[in-house]
């Protein structure tokens, strides 16, 4: 069963249409990759998931549960929005870590906040405190940063900072994690450590959609690809499909580079 | 200098109540428009046009004239114009309209430094506290409100060090602040007059407060040095 269904979300911003009659499914433990050149709206689509964006059109359904239809104004609502927003998690191009806090408290802060939204936050506010603190700590020390827990983002690189973004948007358990081009701001070899562990994250069939350039990466790792071009997707099934059998001549132009080097 | 000397006592007696009523002055002043300044920042970046533009345009208007002129016409005008003497005569109605002024006038300029402070906070920040399913004020004043404080305290240090000399135009109304204590003595006042000296005196008040502010606010800004 699908975990997550988009039907024909539509974006335009002022006259340009970004997003056209997107339409594709996700079952859960799966890894989707989705490619494209720059402008393609890859972003964009991401955006509209975590309801950053708002589509013009269109139906998101995660779980069966109808998050957003554009034909019903009820599922627009901002109170809505932020508890919808759960069901996916986002790491950055930028990080986006909150600079004034440690990589311990960056990934506490949001489920501390949430926490006290419990009915019995009064009562059990120190083993809840306790609770996450262990959770976020596991998360930390998952992505290998056992070590660096109490770092201002500024005393980390940028492959740490990822992964400390990657441990903040883990701890709210999302069903879906979205990444938007979580390897494009860093070298190389940075990108090497974000990539070992988003791998793991997939080995442990997490659910992910993953906007990349890292052409590699999306061939091994996903488990579906789309190609997007100009606001459609162009193309889309398994890597295989994709990246060895292209049937329009758009992917395999995009793909070119990448095939033969 | 030996009358100078036998002087002082009572110059500084009367130059001290005078700094009190400039420090109250600098205190209220500072206590009001902090906050209004907050209220006026986002009167100016709302996303209701109308409002926008009122508000941008009481600012010009505000920091468009002199403080000096603002301090007359709010003192005289309701009595001298339209009758109404709101502020009330002697001191306390001095204080009250002198407050108002500077009051609002120092809230207009924050608010331009807050504006700044908030839009240059990247909206990333905002969007990251979006996904992490926080609340608007969540955001604000978890994520937004530290960062904003970080980059705005150097001018408001500079603004607060400038209100501190700012409050001598309360003279203009005949507000007893220390200016007015000092040139008391120019003009003849408990037994002294055509003395100068008090007035130059004044300027050392000035100096060693103004001296003790800059030390406060630069161990702020080093505090919130921990993050970038």
């Amino acid at each position: 069963m699908a975990i997550l269904e988009v039907e024909h979300i539509c974006k335009s911003f002022e006259r340009t249409e970004v997003l056209k009659d997107i339409s594709f499914s996700l079952e859960e433990g799966q890894v989707l990759s989705i490619i494209g050149s720059s402008g393609s709206g890859k972003t964009t689509l991401l955006r509209c998931l975590n309801f950053l964006e708002r589509p013009d059109s269109g139906v998101i359904r995660v779980c069966q549960e109808t998050l957003f239809d554009s034909n019903n104004p009820a599922s627009m609502q901002e109170s809505e929005i932020r508890k919808k927003r759960l069901h996916f998690g986002l790491v950055f191009q930028s990080f986006n870590l909150f600079p004034q806090y440690t990589a311990l408290e960056n990934v506490m802060l949001a489920k501390e906040l949430l926490a006290k939204e419990q009915a019995d936050y009064k009562s059990r506010k120190k083993e809840i405190h306790e609770e996450i603190r262990i959770l976020a700590e596991e998360l930390l020390s998952q992505m290998g940063l056992a070590d660096r827990m109490n770092n201002y983002p500024h005393q980390l690189s940028g492959g740490q900072c990822q992964r400390v973004a990657i441990a903040r948007a883990l701890a709210l358990k999302p069903d879906i994690l979205c990444f938007d081009e979580p390897t494009s701001a860093l070298d190389p070899e940075l990108t090497g450590e974000v990539l070992r562990v988003m791998k793991e994250l997939a080995e442990q069939k997490t659910t992910m959609i993953i906007v990349t350039h890292e052409m590699a990466f999306a061939r091994d790792v996903a488990s579906h690809v789309i190609f997007m071009d100009d606001g459609y997707i162009l193309e889309q099934g398994t890597p295989k499909q994709v990246f060895e059998h292209s049937h329009e001549e758009r992917t395999k132009q995009f793909l070119s580079r990448f095939t033969q080097g | 200098m030996k009358l100078m000397l036998e002087q002082m006592p009572i110059v500084i007696q009367s130059l001290n109540v005078g700094f009190l009523q400039t420090l109250k002055l600098f205190a209220v002043t500072l206590l009001g428009a902090v906050p209004l300044g907050l209220v006026i920042a986002f009167g100016s970046m709302s996303r209701f046009r109308p409002l926008g533009y009122v508000t941008k345009i009481i600012v010009w208007i505000i920091r468009g004239t002199p403080l000096m002129i603002q301090l007359l016409i709010i003192y005289y005008f309701p009595g001298l114009v339209l009758g109404k003497p709101i502020w009330g005569g002697g001191e306390t109605g001095r204080f009250l309209a002198a407050s108002f002024s500077f009051i609002f006038n120092y809230a207009c300029y924050f608010s331009e430094i807050y504006r700044g402070g908030i839009q240059s906070v990247p909206v990333g920040q905002e969007e990251a506290g979006l996904v992490l399913g926080m609340t608007r004020s969540q955001i604000f004043f978890k994520v937004t409100l530290l960062q904003m404080i970080k980059r705005i305290v150097p001018p408001m240090s500079n603004e607060i060090i400038t209100l501190v000399k700012d409050t001598s135009l309360a003279r203009i109304i005949a507000l007893q602040e220390i200016i007015w204590a000092g040139q008391a003595f120019m003009k003849g006042s408990q037994g002294i007059s055509g003395a100068i000296w008090p007035m130059f005196f004044t300027a050392v008040y000035y100096l060693i407060f103004s001296g003790i502010l800059t030390v406060l606010l630069g161990r702020l800004e080093k505090k919130l040095d921990y993050f970038r």
